[in-house]
This record gives structure tokens, C-alpha cells and sequence, in this order.
């Protein structure tokens, strides 16, 4: 190899802008910034739209610095798996300690700004949220046990608290009930994509609960969280976040939602092999509108009032 | 021959270091924007007793 080439191919490898904002999870960061929005907006009180718009924009980048932290951590499985192999640590464009610092660096800098623009409540649960997804998830529970996904869940889940901290300073029942919705929809949704990206965790030696208990098991898991969530979530038509626009909304979607899990559970493994398992890329579409529409039902009942507008 | 030639990293790193700068002013902006609301807004005023010029009497 020539001087030139061996140039040109380190320079093709240069890490772009685009490559580090990749480190940070942006499709991960859209359902953050939309549920820490909704989050915000549901709770009792205001903010002046500079701290709200701050608010949000921390609360992002600290969910981004905690996928930074976990693709430095997870870099040596992303490369095997097909769906993370083009990650910017394994496709080679950025170097694991870069993650590192970049995401240890966004970390301090996103809690400090957030506990500045709002209170230390909203500030401490975001310090918290980093160090459950980073440590807890990533570093010792992903690999260790099949329940992975249940208890990364939380992670996810806790934006709409955040966001409601942020305008309160406190977290209420209503905040642990957006809390809740997210945490019990991540084992459903992510063990139906599991069901069909299966080759991947295999390969990965990540104990996914597809290859630790098998893909009946998971069907019957996937039923059994849904049954949970759809009580959930209908039942949170009746606390301060929701309202009768919210009530009609949970009970079609739950009911798709149960459908869907009731015809994972019913097929045998032949069947989903069969049609390529529409059913359960079906059933991961509906959950990606399942979340959206239920949060977008809890923004406009802060909007119009929830139930006060209407008794 | 110019005096200064702008090293070829320069050239190469354009676009990253132009985002590094829009990233940096508009965090400056964002940190002006959120003293002027937090100082406008009354979260830094001065404890009564000291507004009044009264401190340790």
C-alpha cells in the first residue's frame, strides 16, 4: 500500500459532526425530548418557554450522553450484531475513548445546566437516569440476565418524570403513571422486534429472553406484560394526566394491542418463519404508534383540562 | 507565494469545526437567554432584609 492510499483511507475513516451526534442515540432522543415534553407540559404550572425549551434540550442531551456511554460500553457486541454494526464505534470512524469522554463530558454538563435552569429535583433524576442506563443497564445487567430489557425499560422511562420535576419539583403519582406506560410498553415492544431480528442477539451471546428461554416463552411474556399494560394505561384515564379524549384513545389502542399479542401468542414458530413474522413486525409498528398516540392523548388533556372540563 | 498556507487539516476539518462553532455560540445564547429570564424573573433577588440595607442590625 502507498503512502497515498493509506492517507486516503485514514481520511475517508475521519469522524464527521454527524458521526459523534450518531453516539447519542438521536432515534432514542426523539421519544426522550417528546415524552420529557409531554412530561412538562402536563404538569401543574409553567415555565417561561426559555427554561422549558432549555429544560428539554438538557434533558435530551442527557439521554444522549447515557448512549454514548452505552455504545463506548457496548462497541465490542454492536459489531456483531447486523442492526449496530454501522454504529460509529464499530464501523471505525470514532474511537471508543471519544464516546467515553464525550459521553462522561455531556453527562456533567446536561445535569449541571438542568439543575440550573430548573431545580435539583428534575437535575438529580436525570444524574440518576444516566447512571441506571450506563451502569446498571449497560455494564451489569444486559448480559447477565434475561430480564434485560424489563429493567432497561426504566431507563426509557423516566423522561416524563423528568419533565414533570422540572416544572414542579416534585414527582407525583400522575408523573410515575407516565412512568409506568413507558416501562411496561419497552418488554412488549422490544421482545416482538427480538422475535424477528433473531439471528442478532444470538450472535451476540446477549441473553435476550429468545434465546435464554426460547421464542414460546417470549410469546407467552409478551401476552402477559400487554394484559398488564392495557390495565395500566386504561386506568390511567382516571388519574390527574388523563381525561375522556385520553380514556377513548387507551381503550382502541389497547385493544389492537391485545389483539396483536393474542395472535403472537397463538402461532407456532413455523407459522411466523412462514410469512416472514408480519405479525410481529405488525405488532412493533402498532407499539411505536401505541406510545406516541397515548402521550399525544396526555398532551391535549393538559391542554383542554382532562376530566374537570367536562364534570 | 502566500505567506501563510492553510494546512490541508484545515480544509479537511471545515465542516466539523464550523458546526463546533454554531454548537458553542448557540449555547452562549442559550446561557445569555436563560440569565436574562432567570434575573428578569425574580429568582435572584435579594433576601428582603438585605434589599432594605439592614443586614446584622
Amino acid at each position: 500500500m502507498s503512502d497515498a492510499s493509506l492517507h486516503s483511507n485514514v481520511y475517508a475513516n475521519e469522524p464527521q459532526l454527524s458521526d459523534y451526534f450518531a453516539l447519542l442515540k438521536p432515534r432514542v432522543m426523539t421519544l426522550v425530548v417528546f415524552t420529557a415534553f409531554i412530561g412538562l407540559v402536563a404538569a401543574p404550572g409553567s415555565l417561561h418557554p426559555v427554561e422549558a425549551f432549555a429544560a428539554i434540550l438538557f434533558i435530551a442531551i442527557g439521554g444522549g450522553a447515557s448512549g454514548a456511554l452505552n455504545m463506548w460500553w457496548d462497541s465490542d457486541i454492536d459489531a456483531v450484531m447486523k442492526r449496530t454494526a454501522k454504529r460509529p464505534i464499530p464501523a471505525g470512524k470514532v474511537e471508543p475513548q471519544e464516546a467515553l469522554y464525550l459521553g462522561l463530558f455531556l453527562s456533567v454538563m446536561s445535569v449541571t445546566m438542568l439543575t440550573l435552569a430548573t431545580n435539583w429535583v428534575a437535575g438529580g433524576m436525570l444524574a440518576f437516569t444516566i447512571f441506571f442506563y450506563a451502569v446498571i443497564y449497560s455494564m451489569w445487567l444486559k448480559r447477565s440476565t434475561p430480564q434485560n430489557i424489563v429493567i432497561g425499560g426504566a431507563a426509557g422511562a423516566f423522561p416524563p418524570v423528568i419533565g414533570w420535576a422540572a416544572v414542579t419539583g416534585a414527582m407525583p403519582l400522575e408523573a410515575w403513571a407516565m412512568f409506568t406506560l413507558i416501562f411496561m410498553w419497552t418488554p412488549p415492544h422490544f421482545w416482538a422486534l427480538a422475535l424477528f431480528m433473531k439471528s442478532d442477539y444470538d450472535d451476540a451471546g446477549v441473553p435476550m429472553l429468545t434465546v435464554t428461554h426460547g421464542r414460546k416463552s417470549t410469546r407467552n411474556h409478551i401476552l402477559v406484560y400487554t394484559v398488564l399494560l392495557a390495565i395500566l394505561a386504561v386506568g390511567a384515564a382516571f388519574t390527574g394526566i388523563g381525561g375522556p379524549i385520553y380514556l377513548v384513545v387507551a381503550l382502541v389502542l389497547n385493544g389492537l394491542f391485545l389483539a396483536g399479542a393474542v395472535r403472537i401468542w397463538a402461532r407456532a414458530e413455523e407459522t411466523a418463519i412462514g410469512d416472514d413474522y408480519t405479525t410481529e413486525k405488525k405488532f412493533f409498528r402498532l407499539s411505536l404508534w401505541y406510545l406516541f398516540l397515548h402521550f399525544g392523548a396526555i398532551g391535549v388533556e393538559a391542554f383542554i383540562g382532562g376530566w374537570a372540563t367536562w364534570l | 507565494m502566500a505567506l501563510k498556507v492553510e494546512h490541508e487539516i484545515h480544509e479537511r476539518r471545515r465542516g466539523r469545526n464550523h458546526g463546533v462553532a454554531l454548537i458553542l455560540v448557540s449555547f452562549v445564547a442559550l446561557i445569555l437567554a436563560l440569565t436574562v429570564v432567570k434575573v428578569t424573573g425574580g429568582d435572584f433577588e435579594l433576601p428582603s432584609y438585605q434589599q432594605s440595607g439592614s443586614a446584622g442590625q
